[in-house]
């Protein structure tokens, strides 16, 4: 008996009437875990009862504990007739589970009904006493720390750095289900709710399992996701790294190595980057489903999707010598540790200072498989095939660009029918070997001293002569000494060492594409070939809206692409940046055609002008003003500007345009857009009509923005969703995109509005998710946080001060931070995967595997495609060396209205404790002293009075308030005062006008913390708040 | 084509001050982008119509949502579902609760029942307050009125603790209870001419000298119901005119003290002995509850008009009261010299406020 769950109500308040004749209600609780329920004694005729109960002791195994809620149900006595559910409180006493987070859970929490939302709270007091188990062979993995934080959590040294760790439980849903067919709305939904967490449990209870068994205690960078695959199930699965950290003392301990690693470097070292027979930076991976023999069950049935691989795109660059032997030999040490593990990928976006020495490049893989019934829940080996099919293309994708591990990795799922994508993305890089093995650390040192920090990471990690793609280097304009690409896209965050001119942005691509409506296999193979394109376009998009915002790097790169029935749509995310060891990017050049005609020509120069102007515009906006270095590239080996670089549409097939077109411009570097079909028009005008961020606002999906540091505290987070019906049936692609940019356009404007108060500002993390819920509807969501910052103070002042906290935060880390990466041969591999591998590749069920998986084979049946790309790889060119224009001159930002509406921000006296929410990984001006666990939350709502609870927008509205109080409520419960990393993975929603109702499904996730602030921080050694400090009068228990 | 769904949901509650005025005051979501539109912000934040009604409509469904909680001010501080900083707190109540002065004289005195609120149409027809915000105002006084009606205690405190206002919002509500209760005759012709605020002053004065609670604080109903034993013992003070001496004696005390001072000196003299009547007979029919609801009328037609038709300045009739009750107080023969003293008190005060030159 290796835990004591107990229990104790305290009181209840704010109650819902259950009597109508009375005006009162008469309420009592039932405690429920696993299978043992308590009662408390019925309270008569009050709103606000006082049960002040006895403790309920429940004796459980630790596994249990994992894997169960407390539930705690609130009824209202019925002497007549059934007793009626109030509502239902769900705890997650994981966080209680270790030693390190919170020991107490106690206060008030939310009553919350599917049917009704919050009805009134209740106050609880919840302990766990845990009993030391020895037990080798224990399910249980108690203690081991996860957050969804995706760097090293900010009160934590990483020792170790372990690896990748995944899993995934299958269930039924319990949604579909026969009973479900003759149980109330209420009882399926909580059904589902409670299912869904256990299943969240198990999950987290294998993966801690997972990472004991490879030496580490915690988990970061935990990302937990559903597929809602309908009649075929539900999906729970989680990925992660696996870390062993040390939590930060006050008291200065010397780094001990505890794993000396041992990957010599003489075992066996691969010579790195393969050539890889693509094009044009598009790397593309196919596997043949072979759909027309496959007669049977259509489980089996998959397509792979070719892959396009955005390390950056340039045109052939010449050969140039560097300093090479070193870092070949670093890197094959590394390399060699980590051909140790499956698979090298790290969900963290940033890393500590050191870690990581190169980046190749984004690396994704897509697969469109048909969903088929789960038969058995013990077995979940189909989907684990189908995700390790991704992670081995990944893993490949990362080898061609000459990189061991993959960073900032994660996956996503859309789900439509039958038809699921699944998607993978990462970046290529190479991590540090300097933590890897004693013998390299001199080598190391010699070799870090020539590498000026701020651009190491953008130098080219693949081989020049043997490149990928075809890219255009130069040297760095930091160092001088090494490659780097013309442009380089990233999933990381921007490394706080990196040099940045200027400020950054948001960029985002938008697509959308009608698509036939089909079923099963069909639909299956109209949705892959359909991809290529999509993703395509996006690129060009993407490189195209940079390109006029004259930056050269994007960091966290986020691609959604999500199905409905009848369209595709595509949404990808990043933060632009102009990186200072990068080349300046060249202009963008429009092309005609047809020359000959005088008004076209008209037209073509208007359009020049105007995208001229948008980017001298732009330079002054995000005060990009590189260093003229002209002169002094002219004696370094940059490769001949010769080849004009041109950009086609993907759908402007006609390959004979190849041929050179000497368009006397006289800007031969810059990165021409040919108008040879509507379309391009089209592509043009949208790149002209993204609005520009009003002013005082800056946006980026990253942690931060480059070129802002004086942030003050006034943060704001929020979520915006929005739902828009097309109602023209017969719409054309265009007429799609143009209503997708709108829809995304104006959401922004909105948010710019609605924030107007808090300028200047910066959104920050800001994270849209697209869906298509219906025939007609597209539903859009962001999440993100609005950050004030000073402005008065001058932005010197700013960057020098708080560059020397940064300095001072890293070298203080650098001193505590031995950061063994564990890539020794005995722990790399992990027992459980390869014997599930194992039993997969003998397993009984040959449907399980999918025919997808023969890598050999993937380049058969896309070779026309690839071809396609081929052929434009001749045409697709871009980067240059020289800046366009020279007109940019520091100008001062445009003066924000300032409107002082930041003195709300005192909360001081207010009875509920404020609990602030952000999506990043910290709160500016604040330390955060402790991390209390994990907040995972799955809630259904649903309706059958819809006009009665204000329409879609009223019951959409409720609902994530009360997400987002039930959120703070357990955080304050646990005696946080803050959720970082906070996300809304999931918001489905479901509406029935017609029948007035509506249903809708979020998940969110983040870190529960305390922090303080660092100016009282100074004052007082810090004082983490016990939780029972915040227990409210009435609910100190005895 | 259209937007379906349009949410915004922010961890704290974002509420423009200016957008829920525009909602308190009724207006509908169209109207208000409207007043919006002209008031300039669009300009200022470079916002398009489109913006400005996505953020009109949610903001409206914020405070929708929050009304309910607003309704129970005490449940604001506590409830869970919207952080909102305590100063917004404030400022949301105080502004929920403010009502338009136009608005409560036509109701003030009125019981507040389904009849009255029915007759809201026309208040909002006269005052040109939307019918809306009319109705808000009016089941504020209701609510207000229900839940202090059945408590101990001083009124002002309780009102103020139980719905979280301000004291000067506080007082006001305490007096539109006060006349509630009391159903004070306000609507007459002759007393049109007074404000609000000229009425809240009389009930301040009233509450805190002619209540229960003014004796003992604690009470159901202290400060809304008027001290019966004090309204019994006016009647005492019929002897002032009634008996022929007394009322003699009086007047040659009042007119020795303001001979020379005044202007209208004759015309006091000859209206002394009714002026008194009229005063001295408003208190001795105090215990009748019709003539309570009588009380302002009652003054301003005993005492108020005949003064006005003779010109009596403020400063006269201050002169004139103050005299008028210190002399009372050397009748040898007049032993109600207490209740006298808190019965003219409030008298002087509220004449000289209801007093409009």
């Amino acid at each position: 008996m290796p835990g004591k769950l107990k229990a104790k109500i305290v009181a209840g308040r704010h109650l819902p009437v259950m009597d109508r004749a009375s005006d009162l209600t008469d309420a009592f609780v039932e405690v429920k875990f696993g299978n043992t329920t308590f009662k408390t004694d019925v309270y008569p005729k009050s709103l606000n009862p006082q049960w002040n109960s006895e403790w309920f002791k429940f004796e459980v195994d630790d596994e249990d504990l994992q894997d169960e809620p407390l539930q705690i149900t609130v009824l209202d006595h019925d002497t007549y007739s059934a007793n009626d559910a109030i509502g239902k409180v769900y705890i997650d006493i994981d966080p209680l589970l270790s030693s390190e987070a919170a020991t107490v859970i106690s206060g008030w929490f939310p009553i919350y009904d599917t049917i009704h939302g919050i009805r009134g709270e209740i106050n609880v007091l919840v302990k766990v006493e845990l009993f030391n188990d020895l037990n080798r062979f224990r399910q249980s993995s108690c203690g081991v720390k996860f957050f969804c934080t995706t760097s090293i959590p900010r009160c934590y040294r990483a020792v170790m750095v372990h690896g990748f760790v995944e899993e995934l439980v299958v269930n039924e849903d319990p949604e579909y289900q026969w009973i479900d067919r003759i149980r109330t709305p209420r009882a399926s939904n909580e059904a589902r709710q409670r299912l869904i967490s256990l299943m969240s449990g198990e999950l987290q209870r294998k993966i801690g399992l997972k990472v004991l068994e490879m030496g580490g205690n915690a988990v970061v960078g935990y990302l937990q996701c559903f597929d809602l695959e309908g009649e075929s199930g539900l999906v729970v699965r989680a990925i992660g790294t696996a870390c062993t950290l040390d939590k930060l003392s006050n008291t200065y301990t010397p780094a001990t190595a505890i794993n000396p690693c041992n990957s010599s470097p003489s075992k066996d070292i691969k010579d790195s980057p393969q050539a890889v027979p693509s094009a044009l930076g598009c790397r593309s991976t196919h596997s043949s489903p072979v759909h027309s023999a496959s007669s049977r069950l259509s489980q089996g049935f998959s397509v792979s999707v070719p892959t396009l691989l955005f390390a950056g795109m340039g045109s052939g660059g010449s050969a140039g010598k560097e300093a090479g032997p070193l870092k070949a030999l670093l890197r094959q040490q590394t390399q060699t540790a980590l051909e140790q593990r499956e698979f090298p990928f790290f969900t963290l976006t940033s890393f500590p200072p050191g870690f990581l020495l190169h980046v190749g490049g984004v690396v994704s893989a897509r697969s469109v498989k048909l969903l088929d019934r789960i038969h058995n829940p013990d077995e979940p080996e189909t989907r684990d095939a189908w995700w390790e099919e991704i992670r081995q293309e990944i893993k490949s994708h990362a080898k061609a660009l000459g990189c061991h591990a993959v960073v900032g990795y994660s996956e996503s799922t859309s789900i439509c029918e039958e038809v699921c994508i699944l998607s993978a993305s990462g970046t290529a890089a190479i991590l540090s070997s300097r933590f890897m093995q004693d013998s390299a650390l001199d080598t190391e040192h010699r070799f870090e001293d020539l590498m000026s920090p701020g651009c190491a990471f953008c130098h080219i990690p693949y081989d020049e002569l043997n490149m990928p793609f075809p890219a255009q280097l130069t040297y760095c304009h930091c160092c001088r000494r090494y490659k780097v690409p013309d442009v380089l896209f990233t999933t990381i965050d921007l490394p706080t060492e990196a040099n940045v001119t200027g400020k950054g942005c948001l960029i985002q691509a938008r697509l959308c594409r009608t698509k036939k409506k089909a079923q099963g296999e069909g639909n299956a193979t109209a949705i892959s070939n359909l991809l290529p394109f999509l993703e395509y376009e996006l690129h060009t998009q993407l490189m195209n809206k940079l390109k006029l915002r004259s930056m050269n790097a994007l960091f966290g790169l986020r691609i959604q692409i999500s199905v409905g029935e009848n369209m595709l749509l595509g949404l990808a995310s990043a933060t632009g940046v102009y990186l200072t060891a990068l080349p300046s990017p060249g202009g963008i050049q429009i092309a005609g055609k047809t020359p000959s005609d005088i008004t076209y020509e008209q037209h073509i120069s208007n359009m020049q002008k105007k995208i001229n102007d948008t980017i001298a515009k732009n330079k002054e906006l995000y005060e990009i003003n590189p260093p003229d270095l002209v002169e002094e590239v002219i004696g370094s080996p940059i490769p001949e500007p010769r080849q004009r670089s041109r950009l086609f549409r993907s759908h402007s097939e006609s390959s004979d345009e190849v041929s050179e077109l000497d368009l006397s411009h006289g800007k031969k570097d810059a990165f021409v857009l040919e108008i040879d079909d509507t379309d391009a028009v089209e592509d043009i005008h949208s790149l002209l009509t993204d609005a520009p961020t009003p002013p005082g606002f800056y946006s980026c999906n990253t942690e931060i923005m480059p070129g802002i540091y004086n942030w003050t505290s006034a943060l704001q987070m929020f979520t915006s969703v929005r739902v828009f019906r097309l109602s023209n049936v017969n719409l054309t692609n265009q007429g799609l995109n143009k209503v997708f940019n709108d829809l995304c356009e104006n959401l922004l404007k909105s948010l710019y509005f609605k924030l107007r108060s808090m300028v200047p500002c910066c959104l920050c993390h800001v994270n849209f998710t697209v869906a298509v819920p219906e025939d007609e509807l597209i539903q859009v969501a962001v999440t993100a946080v609005a950050m004030s910052f000073d402005k008065d103070q001058t932005q010197e002042n700013g960057r020098q001060s708080i560059d020397k906290n940064l300095m001072k935060a890293i070298t203080e880390n650098e001193d505590q931070l031995q950061f063994p990466l564990e890539l020794s041969a005995e722990s790399s591999s992990n027992p459980l995967n390869s014997a599930k591998g194992l039993s997969e590749v003998s397993g009984p069920l040959p449907s399980a595997r999918a025919p997808s998986v023969d890598y050999s084979s993937f380049t058969d049946r896309c070779s026309s495609w690839i071809e396609q790309l081929r052929l434009k790889a001749h045409t697709i060119r871009c980067g240059s060396i020289k800046t366009m224009s020279s007109l940019e001159k520091a100008s001062p930002l445009p003066e924000g209205r300032s409107r002082s509406l930041r003195s709300n921000r005192s909360y001081a006296g207010s009875s509920v404790t404020v609990v602030k929410m952000t999506p990043l990984s910290f709160i500016p001006g604040t330390k955060i002293i402790k991390y209390l666990g994990i907040i995972n939350m799955f809630f259904i709502r649903e309706t059958t009075s819809l006009r009665e609870e204000g329409g879609v927008s009223g019951f959409l509205h409720s609902f994530i308030a009360e997400v987002f109080a039930m959120v703070r409520a357990h955080v304050a419960a646990l005696g946080g005062n803050a959720v970082v990393s906070y996300n809304m993975k999931e918001c489905v929603f479901m509406e029935n006008p017609n029948k007035n109702q509506a249903q809708c499904l979020i998940n969110v996730s983040g870190d529960a913390v305390i922090f303080v602030r660092e100016s009282e921080l100074e004052a007082t050694p810090p004082q983490p708040h016990s939780a029972s400090a915040q227990t409210s009068s009435s609910g100190e228990g005895t | 084509m259209s937007v379906e769904l349009d949410v915004f949901v922010g961890n704290t509650t974002i509420m423009d001050k200016e957008v829920y005025q525009l909602w308190l005051n009724g207006y509908t979501v169209n109207d208000a982008v409207k007043v919006r539109i002209e008031g300039g912000v669009m300009e200022e934040c470079e916002a398009s119509a489109e913006v400005l009604l996505s953020d009109t409509m949610d903001q409206f469904r914020t405070f929708q949502m929050c009304e309910r909680l607003l309704q129970n001010p005490a449940k604001l501080a506590n409830q869970l579902l919207f952080q909102i900083p305590p100063d917004r707190q404030a400022m949301l109540i105080e502004r929920y609760y403010a009502f338009d002065d136009d608005v409560v004289r036509e109701v003030l005195g009125k019981k507040l029942s389904k009849g009255t609120k029915k007759d809201l149409d026309d208040v909002s027809a006269k005052t040109g307050i939307t019918l809306k915000s009319c109705r808000r105002q009016f089941d504020n006084f209701k609510r207000v009125f229900k839940v202090v009606e059945e408590l101990k205690g001083p009124l002002v405190e309780n009102i103020k603790q139980h719905f979280l206002l301000p004291d000067q919002l506080a007082r006001d509500y305490a007096a539109i209870v006060f006349f509630a209760n009391n159903r004070f005759e306000t609507g007459k012709k002759k007393l049109q001419y007074l404000t609000f605020q000229d009425f809240a002053f009389c009930a301040g004065q009233l509450i805190n000298n002619w209540t229960v609670g003014a004796v003992d604080n604690m009470v159901e109903d202290m400060d809304v119901d008027l001290d019966k034993e004090f309204l019994q013992d006016l009647k005492d003070l019929k002897i002032l005119i009634t008996d022929k001496d007394l009322l003699d004696q009086h007047k040659s005390l009042v007119c020795v003290a303001l001979r020379g001072k005044t202007k209208v000196f004759n015309e006091m003299e000859a209206n002394f002995k009714n002026l008194s009547r009229g005063l001295v007979n408003i208190a001795a029919k105090l215990t009748n509850t019709k003539d309570v609801r009588d009380f302002f009328i009652d003054l301003v037609e005993k005492f108020i008009e005949p003064c006005k038709s003779d010109k009596w300045t403020a400063t006269d009739v201050n002169l004139y009261l103050t005299h008028y009750t210190n002399s009372a107080h050397i009748l040898d023969t007049f032993k109600h010299q207490n209740v006298w003293t808190r019965y003219m008190g409030v008298i002087k005060s509220c004449i000289l406020r209801m007093y409009h030159e």
